[in-house]
């Protein structure tokens, strides 16, 4: 489901560099260095490797049953681009992860202060915010796609305000242009997902943001208030700034999430009529696994690659940074 | 704490609506799967049941009982070897440091936020080569294999704030790599392999990609099986919110009783120190 990613505690103790030095690579440091090997050797391979092979067959013409590895150089990569669906999944990844992540961000704050209210109760409030969590996309998206059944679920509520919507199998492009071949714009069917995926990962990030609370010392509060702060201004103005760090946290972990969702939507809505709730990992499992496209596959899981390492990448090479 | 007269009467409210929006997939869940078909209508989705009937929890248990099996097959040695396995890396990466091992460390966390999509065309290749496709341990292989960055990054965290200095004295008392192991760190490590192993179990249960690539039919973990229920040309939504409710409630169990280790995982890496 979800994973997590700090390399700071352990990196702390690492700031002792003069006894460092003298130690001596003994026996054990060998004995060490094998017992790490193994996972070393695994990670190369089946992370590292992989990916390369994966990236070599995105480069051949191995677009059927039997494996064809002769040189296709960029092809599968050009079809991609020019190709109404993947164009349609790019439009859409990029929205869902927009208002997933802002969704994330505000619900987890006003959440995580109201949980730092002292309200009583309190204990009941929060397992009630976080055991989404605990359950798979795939509960998830089958209990929501119930909910958002267009003849029923949530509009029976909404029918008196007339805002009878189509939900998921809606067509409707807000805001569309013309881009490429399709129509750019924010899918209403996408808004469907994204309150699912935000009802299931809200709760990672009030967890974040409490624990971020907590660490905060009661003096600055109380000195905020000494100054005359009202409770409003030492939210806005101290206590929100003094969270930063962790809203980065936060944007990091749930923009991979995000852009390599493929369980959530593959059990919710599918890629829906026109592509209009369509996303990489979809199409790629999709075309690989049930059509055979081996090739168009791998550029779809490269594309998706490049998306997640140009967060993550800098990410952890700050992280490394940031520590020693 | 807030001042005006409003204000906590407000907060209550806000965290009374809130909670209705968290726990609303959960009443249709539990009132859909116990009612009989010919309540299951549109129109009465909201309705409570007249009579409470467990049919459909036999229906679905019947079709999902297999698929169930497979996946404690699959999650049960998965979470041990990985974690016994992110043990042993979380120890040597933050105890024997080497030259370049934070480097390394950095390298083997990577593998973590890859869209696994990314590997997955050559992985089940080599699974058809070495004759684990289709197989649970197949799957408990994967597993195990990708799990090494999480574990990894946990464990090593955990050791961190064990200090140098009990690793240092029992050297100089003669202890060497596998004694401090099994008689320092092992002994103080049992509340890291709690939260490691119900990290992992709760993952590898919810996982779909994997499961639904590397097994066919019978094989099937539970999730895909869940899955597979709404395929099926009429869906009995009764069926499947029973289902829905069997396939989750191990991993509900876990959160009901080990919450607290769940948000203790969920926080072993996420928060910046």
């Amino acid at each position: 489901m979800v994973e997590t990613v700090s390399i700071t505690p352990a990196e702390k103790t690492a700031g002792v560099p003069a006894v460092r030095k003298k130690r001596k690579w003994t026996a054990d440091h060998w004995l060490a260095a094998a017992f790490l090997a193994p996972s070393v050797v695994l990670i190369f391979l089946f992370v590292y490797g992989f990916i390369g092979w994966t990236g070599y067959v995105s480069l051949s013409n191995w677009n059927s049953l039997v494996p064809d590895w002769s040189f296709a150089g960029l092809k599968n990569y050009l079809y991609l681009f020019h190709d109404f669906r993947f164009q349609a999944d790019l439009r859409n990844t990029l929205v869902f992860t927009v208002l997933f992540i802002a969704a994330v961000i505000v619900l987890g704050q006003l959440l995580a202060i109201l949980l730092d209210q002292k309200l009583r109760g309190e204990s009941l409030f929060r397992n009630i915010f976080f055991f989404p969590m605990a359950l798979s996309f795939v509960v998830t998206g089958v209990v929501w796609q119930w909910l958002f059944n267009p003849s029923t679920g949530v509009n029976l509520f909404l029918k008196p305000l007339d805002l009878d919507s189509k939900w998921y199998t809606d067509t409707t492009i807000l805001g569309g242009f013309h881009w490429g071949k399709i129509e750019f714009g924010i899918p209403v069917a996408i808004i469907a997902v994204v309150v699912a995926a935000v009802w299931q990962m809200t709760g990672f990030a009030v967890a974040m943001y409490l624990a971020g609370l907590r660490a905060i010392p009661d003096e600055v509060r109380e000195a905020a208030r000494m100054d005359g702060a009202t409770e409003f201004q030492l939210y806005w103005k101290i206590i929100l700034p003094l969270l930063r760090p962790i809203t980065v946290s936060v944007i990091i972990i749930m923009a991979h999430i995000s852009l390599k969702i493929f369980d959530l939507i593959y059990a919710m809505t599918g890629p829906g009529a026109n592509f209009v709730t369509d996303v990489p990992g979809v199409y790629m499992f999709e075309t690989t696994f049930r059509g055979n496209y081996y090739a168009n596959g791998a550029a779809i899981a490269i594309v998706m690659l490049l998306s997640v390492a140009i967060f993550i990448v800098p990410y952890l090479i700050s992280s490394r940074k940031g520590g020693s | 704490m807030a001042r005006s007269v409003w204000a906590r009467p407000f907060l209550y409210l806000l965290a009374l609506v809130m909670s209705v929006f968290f726990l609303l997939p959960v009443y249709v869940m539990v009132t859909t799967s116990l009612k009989p078909l010919d309540e299951v209508t549109l129109a009465d989705m909201w309705k409570l049941p007249s009579t409470i009937d467990w049919s459909s929890y036999a229906t679905a248990f019947d079709k999902l009982a297999p698929n169930f099996w497979n996946s404690i097959l699959l999650v049960v040695p998965a979470t041990l070897l990985s974690a016994l396995l992110g043990s042993l890396n979380g120890y040597v990466l933050s105890k024997w440091k080497f030259k370049g091992a934070d480097t390394l460390f950095t390298l083997i966390l990577f593998g973590m936020f890859i869209p696994y999509q990314s590997i997955l065309i050559p992985l089940i290749q080599f699974l058809r080569e070495i004759g684990l496709y289709n197989t649970i341990p197949g799957l408990v292989f994967v597993h195990v294999v990708y799990g090494i960055p999480i574990t990894t990054l946990m464990f090593r965290n955990f050791y961190a704030a064990i200090p140098d200095e009990m690793i240092e004295s029992a050297k100089i008392d003669g202890a060497g790599f596998i004694r401090i192991f099994r008689y320092i760190m092992l002994p103080l490590s049992i509340t890291g392999f709690v939260v490691v192993a119900i990290w992992q179990f709760t993952n590898i249960w919810n996982e779909f990609l994997f499961a639904v690539t590397i097994t066919t039919s019978d094989k099937q973990p539970i999730m895909v099986a869940l899955q597979n229920l709404s395929g099926s040309q009429i869906v009995q939504w009764n069926v499947q919110m029973a289902g829905a409710l069997l396939a989750a409630l191990p991993t509900l169990l876990v959160y009901t009783f080990l919450g607290k280790y769940f948000v203790r995982g969920l926080l072993a890496g996420s928060v910046k120190g």
